[in-house]
């Protein structure tokens, strides 16, 4: 992309290049303000939070009052957990099934009703099936109320099938006919085989659905009514955006000081992200990638 | 497979009771048939349907003219960097906000911008008039319209930077042979270049016109009121599941996913008209 110096053109002019920069520094300070203010105000004293009369940039030092009020038992920790919980095994889950699908409609020795599954996977693509009827299904299972019902109705998404199976069908097919000739199920072909030779485009799956279940709000909005069982979520929703206040029903007992309101619901909001950050350079080179595969290819 | 089948395809037979008189306790198979009873909502343009199709509507319309062209912008002037190194960092930082859920999202909008967010704090304590956008029925529509852009907009850069990485430099040398400017390359190849994704993004968005940020407006339809902030989806939820209306609900849900089908096929169609690829070639 250095079509600007070999074009011959003179590069651009001082105050247009200035322009550019300041109007992408400004879309940078749009998206880096916001979490820098929601840091500082996670970490700032009591008296500098009510100085500023709720929110600041800067923080006064850091106080890790919030934290330690929000994760040390009560609503917040809980939700901590269910969220990790669900997010653990929904992705393994996710994984299992959705790589299994994937192989029986890559394999070449076309399984009986192959096509039939590949269209209906594709269908499935198509047309969603509607909220009602899916929360009916959900429920007439028995599932509300439990955490299974966060995990298996988006369990295997059709675009991720077919984003495996092309994987799948890219691995040298001598490989697996040798394999068959010396005998080898198709199970264990499947695991000691294509698993091990896709564990790099499997991760970056795998990444996708992680992302998906912690991020995943409504779900639990549909199927989970019990607030002891709320991901954190449901929780960042209740008190960060409707704003219910946290009290000592909500947190552990740590006497009858409170760190403030805003410092509490930033520092929800702070651990709601950090795990999304923490992924996230991984998911930026991948899915970047992976954009692009489809993009070139149509 | 099976789980995709109960999932997916459960659910789609389950659309059965959009032509029954759904009662939870006697179940599905034993509720009455009422034929298309439930379709008369649609038909008979009750007003509150009609609201939450006019919403619909006015929002795909609003981000289809402020929303679609962001990105577009955006890659241009990243790939006019000159610096690779500033271009990944602004990539890297912009591109963040499309990993967060929308309960994050509105969260943080909130603590900027609510009532007693940053920039209110920071208008009170100079003395200045406080702005409330969060909550504001005139202004609901902008704020969901800024979410978005700042949510998405970098990170639909990728497939526009993708095809502008793609546009042959030796057009560029051409063009300069032939003296032509900065200005004069942009509207004669690099716009020409990227014709075809834009016009293939812009027909799948005209596809999904139903659709339009449900959890997003779920969360902060409360203090706005359903005037402006009805969509469809949220029709079908708050009248279906909140409201029991089973049939009503997924009758409306029914039309949605097929209108949707039918205008994602049709848009398809339109793409090759245009001498475009399209979604699929059959």
């Amino acid at each position: 992309m250095s079509r600007a110096t070999t074009a011959g053109v003179p590069p651009p002019t001082i105050p247009v290049r200035t322009l550019k920069c300041i109007v992408l520094l400004g879309a940078c300070l749009l998206v880096l303000v916001p979490f820098l203010g929601i840091v500082s105000t996670s970490l700032a004293s009591r008296e500098a939070v009510t100085g500023a009369g709720g929110f600041l940039l800067i923080p006064d030092g850091v106080h890790w009052d919030a934290y330690t009020a929000v994760l040390s038992g009560g609503v917040v920790t809980r939700a901590l957990m269910v969220s990790i919980g669900v997010t653990l095994v929904g992705t393994a889950v996710s994984l299992a099934f959705t790589s299994m699908l994937a192989y029986t409609l890559s394999a070449r020795t076309g399984t009986f009703g192959q096509r039939p599954m590949l269209m209906l996977v594709l269908l499935a693509l198509l047309f969603g099936p509607g909220m009602i009827p899916s929360y009916l299904v959900v429920r007439e299972l028995g599932l509300t109320d439990n955490y299974l019902a966060l995990i298996l109705p988006g369990a295997v998404a059709a675009f991720n099938v077919i984003i495996v199976r092309s994987f799948f069908l890219g691995l040298p097919a001598e490989l697996l006919d040798s394999a068959r000739i010396d005998g080898a199920s198709e199970f264990a072909i499947f695991r000691k085989i294509v698993l091990p030779l896709s564990k790099a485009a499997l991760a970056v799956i795998g990444l996708f659905y992680a992302v998906g279940y912690w991020n995943s709000f409504f779900n639990a909005l549909l199927y989970i009514n019990d607030n002891a069982m709320w991901p954190l979520q449901l929780v960042l929703r209740s008190y960060v955006v409707d704003g219910a206040s946290l009290g000592s029903g909500e947190l552990s007992s740590m006497g009858d000081v409170f760190p403030p309101q805003q410092s509490i619901q930033m520092a929800i909001l702070v651990i709601s992200i950090v795990p999304i950050l923490i992924v996230y350079p991984f998911l930026q080179k991948h899915f970047a990638k992976g954009v692009l595969t489809g993009a070139v290819k149509g | 497979m099976a789980l995709l089948l109960l999932f997916h395809y459960v659910p789609i037979l389950g659309n059965v009771i959009a032509f029954k008189d759904y009662q939870p306790y006697i179940g599905i198979t034993e509720s009455a048939w009422v034929g298309f009873d439930n379709f008369a909502v649609i038909f008979n343009g009750d007003p509150e349907f009609l609201n939450a199709l006019k919403n619909t509507l006015i929002l795909t319309g609003i981000q289809a003219v402020f929303v679609f062209p962001v990105p577009i912008a955006l890659a241009l002037l990243l790939n006019s960097l000159l610096s690779e190194r500033l271009k990944r960092l602004v990539q890297s930082v912009l591109y963040l906000p499309h990993f967060l859920s929308w309960v994050i999202v509105v969260a943080v909008f909130q603590s900027m911008l609510g009532g007693a967010g940053m920039l209110n704090n920071y208008l009170r304590s100079n003395g200045l008039e406080t702005f409330d956008i969060i909550g504001n029925t005139e202004l609901f529509r902008v704020l969901l319209t800024s979410q978005v852009i700042w949510k998405d907009a970098g990170w639909a850069t990728i497939i526009f930077l993708a095809v502008l990485s793609q546009i042959d430099a030796q057009l560029y040398e051409a063009a300069s042979v032939d003296g032509a400017g900065r200005t004069r390359q942009l509207w004669h190849i690099t716009l020409p270049g990227m014709k075809g994704i834009i016009i293939l993004l812009f027909i799948l968005q005209l596809g999904s016109s139903l659709t339009v940020g449900f959890e997003q407006i779920v969360l902060q339809q409360g203090p706005v009121g359903t005037s402006t902030s009805e969509v469809l989806d949220t029709y079908v939820y708050n009248h279906g599941i909140l409201g029991g209306n089973w049939g009503v609900g997924a009758a409306v849900g029914l039309v949605k996913g097929v209108v949707g089908v039918v205008l994602v096929l049709g848009a398809n169609k339109v793409a090759h008209l245009f001498g475009e690829d399209g979604v699929y070639r059959s």
